[in-house]
């Protein structure tokens, strides 16, 4: 980009100026000083490595004293923590502890497709029923259940055929009783079963939102690592097309906020197969967000004896250098798209399909983010503490120093699903609008 | 408030024939269980256990007699009330106890405390803190038997309070659905927290609740430990039998109240007497064992004396054992 495009719609506390890079400092300082009557330099100019998030200059406000500069220490000490109370003699006395460091999420990457490898064109339907029925080719344990899976073939016909290959043993038609049958499976699954529980969708596994957090997602941790629970819950997730707000509801802001769970939502036939088969081998429980509008959607699956691609790894896209759109799921229609016509504007956007929501790939997204200097996030969902308003978090927490423009998030609107079309259409995120904030953070 | 049931009136009258050995051992574990709870009350009044301690004081019987029916990979769940469940099943009070003052060697590391604790080599299965969320589990536990075709079953506990979750109703659909062999123990103590059952159940009966499943069910004198063994062989053999789900109420009674900081003032001390007087499990089988001259009274104070020493070194182990390591923050989350 032009340097003479650079814009700043930041606006910054001057009393918690951060360390920037030595331009941007310049520039700040600069403004700063016509904005403030003193300040006070904590870290002198000059000073190599200085941490980010070290106060570096203290400022003082309009009718603000000189003497609370006085007071002002940089804050490279580690603040005491509190010395908790020893509640009797007995007890050891609790040391003051720091919170060690949250391990870093690791995962390998996409397998090598060998060279020649045919290519199916099949839709994601096929491949999620696929993916289940080799896992279970695979593993005895491996059963599925929920309503209409089987006789029924599947609400949308995901599980067509189960039945048929497997019998009413492994594949398991349920009453409709999601509270039930989830911590049913949890049950199964807690004696060693690995069951794939279907909610005909996301929007009735509120019912079960207490099975799935409180019983699959913390055993493990409160069983001191003895007891967990191999599970996958699947069903489609968010917007299908005029069933109104309460079978519209995009969950993926929701699971992802809970540790001990696991949540993938794929955007593509191949990334839905080997992402299922992941998840359903994984020790944890996964919650695998699908989405109806998806499921007739074809793309080239790799014909493989066993294609399983890894759990929290995002993909690149599409590769570009002006603007990263960050989108999963349906949301990648929108971003690909949207992507398209940036290029005809002369925007060469990059999309990273995030696949797995928890873990975050959080380094594939810094690493875009580092070359272009621009993030945009697609979702369904709504905005308030969604999973895009995560995502410009650890971009401002990770990348600050890189950003030329603020995160933009373009996301469902902060209403019911309306069902009138117009209106529905209006709710929910669209082409139009991606473009438009990969513009706005372009400054074009 | 309305007046509650005056004794535990059982209608199965049968009470198992116990051998010599079997009233001693019940004995001994009934009153391994009230010596816990006695000295983890202690210990929390002390500071040295914290947040929520659910004591079982007065249950005893439930839990002892229900075990003695067990097999090898049965496998057992409860709700938050569970201390005396993982004593009988035969999990190391040092480790029990050590987790209700949350340090390293407690069962779970001292993360999961007073209401969650598991161990997979007794068949127990925790230890759930959710009201009735044990349930559609424990009911998972014997769609695993049931899918595996073993002879095992499960035997799932709650309380009269949990038996009003809708969940409860669910899982009873389901186990007689596809005859899942689970034994559902209503362990009814009167009290739902602090709400009597007459003010909460519209059918007070909980044995009738799975009778539009056409589960069968029966009440159970709670308080007498031969009872509940006869009771749940019925049950049992109907469930390994390949009949489906059985459901047992236990008419019982808890001395304490719901937890360390309920004064049960929704009650009075002469219905608490009167039970504890006239129907302590502990008691009647100290006076079953004399009268038929199973041990001597030195005997059974040479027993109460191991159990006292036991206890003690739960609590001792319990109180100098230390606190988890601060890397343990971060594990177990994901395996």
């Amino acid at each position: 980009m032009p340097s003479g495009s650079r814009k700043r719609a930041t606006r910054s506390n001057p009393a918690t100026l951060l360390q920037k890079s030595k331009p941007t400092r310049r520039r700040w300082r600069s403004r700063l000083r016509t904005k403030a009557r003193s300040e006070k330099i904590l870290v002198p100019e000059g000073t190599a490595d200085v941490a980010v998030n070290t106060p570096i200059a203290v400022i003082l406000g309009e009718g603000e004293d000189k003497t609370a500069i006085k007071s002002s220490k940089p804050a490279t000490a580690p603040t005491k923590a509190q010395k908790p109370q020893a509640k009797t003699q007995d007890a050891p006395v609790s040391k003051p502890a720091k919170a060690p460091e949250a391990p870093a999420p690791q995962a390998a990457s996409d397998p090598d497709i060998p060279e020649g490898t045919e290519m199916v064109t099949m839709t994601m339907r096929e491949a999620l029923r696929d993916a289940m029925a080799e896992e279970m080719r695979r593993d005895k344990d491996v059963f599925v259940m929920g309503e209409e899976v089987a006789e029924y073939q599947g609400a949308y016909k995901v599980t067509q055929g189960l039945l048929q290959e497997f019998g009413a043993k492994r594949v398991i038609d349920t009453p409709i009783t999601e509270h039930g049958f989830a911590g049913l499976g949890i049950g199964a699954a807690l004696a060693g079963l690995k069951p794939i529980v279907e909610f005909m969708t996301f929007n009735f596994a509120m019912q079960a939102m207490d099975q799935l957090i409180n019983s699959a997602a913390k055993t493990l941790y409160m069983s001191g690592g003895q007891m967990g629970c191999q599970i996958v819950f699947r069903g489609p997730n968010g917007a299908a097309a005029r069933v109104a707000a309460q079978h519209s509801q995009d969950y993926s802001a929701w699971y992802s906020h809970i540790p001990g769970l696991k949540v993938i939502a794929p955007s593509t036939a191949a990334d839905a197969k080997g992402l299922l088969k992941a998840a359903i081998r994984d020790l944890n429980p996964v919650i695998f967000l699908e989405n109806e509008i998806l499921y007739g959607h074809s793309s080239p699956v790799p014909k493989l004896d066993d294609f399983v691609l890894p759990i929290g790894k995002a993909k690149i896209a599409r590769a570009g250098n002006d603007v990263t759109i960050i989108a999963w799921s349906v949301g990648m229609t929108y971003a690909l798209k949207a992507a398209e016509e940036l290029a005809s504007d002369g925007i060469d956007a990059e999309v990273i399909d995030l696949r797995t929501l928890k873990p975050m790939d959080t380094d594939t997204i810094l690493a875009s983010v580092q070359k272009t200097g621009r993030a945009v996030t697609v979702e369904e969902g709504w905005q308030q503490s969604g999973v895009g308003a995560e995502i410009a978090a650890r971009i401002a927490e990770h990348a600050f120093d890189n950003l030329d423009a603020p995160v933009a998030r373009v996301s469902g609107k902060e209403v019911p699903m309306p069902y009138a079309a117009n209106l529905e259409k209006l709710a929910l995120p669209s082409v139009a609008e991606v473009v438009e904030a990969a513009k706005a953070v372009c400054y074009r | 408030m309305a007046v509650a049931q005056k004794n535990p009136s059982a209608d199965v009258k049968s009470v198992a024939e116990f051998s010599k050995e079997q009233e001693l051992s019940s004995y001994r574990t009934m009153l391994v269980i009230r010596r816990f709870e006695e000295k983890a009350g202690q210990m929390y009044g002390m500071g040295l256990i914290g947040g929520f301690c659910h004591l079982y004081i007065g249950q005893e019987a439930v839990v002892v007699g229900m075990q003695m029916v067990l097999k090898e990979g049965d496998q057992v769940i409860t709700g938050y009330r569970d201390h005396g469940h993982m004593i009988a099943t035969g999990m190391d009070p040092k480790g029990v106890m050590a987790e209700l003052t949350g340090r390293a060697h407690g069962y779970s590391k001292g993360k999961g405390g007073s209401m969650h604790m598991f161990s997979v080599e007794k068949g127990f299965y925790g230890g759930h803190g959710i009201v009735g969320a044990q349930v559609p589990l424990g009911t998972g536990l014997a769609f695993a038997n049931h899918y595996r075709g073993n002879k095992n079953l499960s035997v799932t506990y709650f309380g009269d309070g949990a038996a009003n979750q809708g969940q409860v109703y669910e899982s009873f659909n389901m186990a007689e659905l596809w005859k899942l062999p689970v034994i559902y123990v209503i362990e009814n103590n009167r009290y739902a927290m602090g709400t009597s059952i007459t003010r909460s159940s519209a059918e007070v009966n909980l044995s009738r609740r799975g009778l539009s499943f056409n589960i069968p069910g029966d009440q159970v004198d709670g308080m007498d430990v031969r009872a509940v063994k006869a009771a749940g062989e019925k049950a049992a053999e109907w469930c390994r039998s390949g009949k489906g789900p059985y459901i047992l109420e236990m008419l019982t009674y808890r001395y304490r109240g719901h937890s360390m900081s309920d004064p049960a003032k929704y009650r009075t001390r002469e219905e608490v007497d009167e039970v504890r007087t006239h129907h302590d499990p502990i008691d009647m089988a100290r006076h079953r064992i004399l009268e038929k001259k199973f041990a001597s009274e030195d005997a059974l104070k040479k027993i109460d004396g191991e159990v006292r020493d036991l206890i003690n070194q739960a609590a001792e182990f319990a109180t100098h054992d230390p606190e988890p390591d601060v890397s343990e923050l971060y594990t177990d989350v994901y395996r």
